[in-house]
């Protein structure tokens, strides 16, 4: 059974963080075409006060999820606070009854962030929004499930489908938002949430493989 | 950039620390330091009255916080939501025991925020009932108003619906109320020059010299045409026929206009615009009750005008009329 320990996976969360915080000015620059321009500034405090408050507390991957989910709820607003917070939220309350993630609860959790977000927001796959990347992303974890593929590779798919549904935002008009009053002119340019939504997502991946391997090799 | 900054980071902060010590008469900084609430609130009995969105539209919102007006008001971000924490707070804050209503702007992230406070707040036995301004009306087509941007008409929306509750109504009443303010207010807005947030460093759309944005709205999101700047009394009848093509109105309607900045006009534009603006108006057949002309809801530096013209009622007109103490002047 390819399964890793709740416990002590929170650093899975401060890797996510990281990526977050590393691509600050970019998440900007990207969301300052068709949008405000602020979305790696808002993002980068919201994942920072996060893992202030998850590092050096050998936290549970359930409990770091409900501290991001919580501070980006109560602290960062804007549309992403919400989205974000609810996803993380439900994540950690799919997980929270969990001593080992396996491939199974790993997709329900998947779903019910999808799910939290679905329930707050109004936007669909095609409408050029984080849902671009995480919709298909889950998809694709839940497919190669299905075809009997190891996690780790399962993993593989999911952001394999992350990447290229972000990259699908860059063609699509932008039919919610700020950026819908572009029309058109929001062609050409990748969502800012697709785009670190795909960040998210491949850090939590490459997170939940690395603790796949030490469980296999401590497992041994 | 020549601002008066501190911290680019911290503008919200800063913002509202001296918001707090100019109007301490009026205002306070409720617990959560991102809800400002009037002095008075809660009132017990009576409906709270709130709103919430982001900073960098002063006086909009907090300014507009005090007696017959709103009792509490959420603070976000430069131009982004706040959190549904705060609009909760801000709901705690009004609450009187009889309902809560939070009138807003129909942005994505103020839905999203209000929408997740509401759930919270019926935890806590506080009932929040919504209206949400779609005034903008270049913002989308008349065939889905429902997707239409709040602006300068929630100040109008605010002091019906802050008078009538002051006057004892019930929630139901005062949703109502505020419903029909918004329904009967249309708005456009007009950018000859774009706004920077401190912390993004640059101008976040642009204008080029000599163009401007007809529609823009109230982020620097794009109008529905942009074409040679013109004489003003060009403008304004433009402006005049957009908001009124959109507004059934029979001649003989008495009216209310709010004509405002966004934030780097100077004043005696707004009065420019404004002899212009009445002419049009009267030339229709309206009658202008009352005329308010100044800053009143900015989109930090930016260089334009808004024009809010409400029709009026029986009803809306007593409310409209209603003396309130706020920090705003109006």
């Amino acid at each position: 059974m390819q399964q890793f320990e709740n416990a002590s996976a929170g650093d899975i969360v401060l890797s996510i963080a990281d990526r977050i915080i590393e691509n600050r000015a970019y998440l900007s620059e990207i969301d300052g075409k068709i949008g405000d321009g602020d979305h790696g500034v808002n993002m980068a405090k919201g994942f920072g006060m996060a893992a202030d408050r998850i590092r050096g507390n050998d936290m549970s991957l359930a409990t770091a999820f409900d501290t991001l989910g919580t501070v980006l709820m109560t602290e960062i607003g804007g549309s992403m606070g919400p989205l974000y917070g609810v996803m993380f939220t439900q994540f950690a309350e799919t997980i929270e009854k969990s001593a080992a993630i396996d491939a199974r609860t790993f997709s329900a959790m998947l779903s019910n962030g999808l799910d939290g977000i679905q329930s707050i927001g109004a936007a669909k796959v095609g409408d050029k929004t984080l849902l671009d990347t995480l919709v298909p992303a889950i998809e694709a974890f839940d497919a190669a499930n299905a075809d009997g593929k190891p996690f780790p590779e399962a993993l593989d798919a999911l952001v394999v489908a992350a990447e290229e549904g972000r990259d699908s935002t860059r063609d699509l008009v932008a039919k919610i938002g700020r950026a819908s009053r572009l029309g058109e002119r929001s062609v050409g340019v990748l969502d800012a949430g697709a785009t670190s939504c795909a960040l998210i997502l491949k850090a939590l991946a490459l997170g939940a493989k690395q603790k796949l391997l030490m469980s296999a090799t401590a497992g041994r | 950039m020549q601002r008066f900054i501190n911290n680019p980071d911290e503008v919200v902060e800063d913002t509202v620390k001296g918001f707090v010590k100019a109007h301490a008469d009026i205002i306070r900084l409720a617990s959560n330091p991102r809800v400002i609430a009037a002095r008075h609130a809660p009132v017990d009995g009576k409906v709270g009255v709130i709103t919430g969105g982001g900073s960098g539209h002063e006086p909009a919102f907090i300014g507009y916080t005090g007696r017959n007006m709103l009792d509490a008001v959420a603070v976000g971000e430069l131009f982004s939501s706040p959190t549904a924490k705060s609009f909760l707070d801000a709901a705690r804050e009004a609450n009187g025991g009889k309902g809560v209503v939070c009138l807003y702007g129909n942005y994505a992230g103020d839905n999203m925020n209000v929408k997740m406070a509401i759930k919270l707040a019926a935890k806590e036995g506080i009932e929040i009932a919504t209206v949400v301004a779609n005034d903008d009306v270049c913002s989308a087509g008349p065939d889905e108003r429902e997707k239409r941007r709040g602006v300068a008409g929630e100040i109008f929306m605010w002091k019906c619906a802050g008078a009538l509750a002051a006057e004892g109504a019930g929630l139901e009443a005062v949703q109502a109320v505020a419903q029909r303010a918004i329904d009967n207010c249309r708005s456009i807005g007009v950018g000859l020059g774009p706004c920077t947030l401190p912390a993004v460093g640059h101008p976040n759309f642009l204008i080029e010299p000599g163009t401007m944005e007809v529609g823009i709205g109230h982020h620097g999101e794009p109008g529905v045409r942009v074409e040679p700047l013109k004489p003003a009394a060009e403008i304004a009848r433009d402006m005049v026929k957009i908001v009124l093509d959109d507004h059934d109105l029979t001649a003989g309607t008495e009216v209310a206009v709010l004509v405002s900045g966004l934030g780097a006009t100077p004043v005696n534009e707004l009065y420019i615009l404004n002899d212009t603006f009445e002419q049009e108006i009267a030339g229709r057949g309206l009658t202008i009750h009352k005329t308010y002309i100044g800053n009143y809801f900015t989109s930090l530096e930016m260089v334009g005008a808004t024009l809010t013209v409400m029709a009026l009622d029986a009803e809306l007109k007593r409310l409209l009329d209603v003396a309130v103490d706020c920090p705003a002047r109006l």
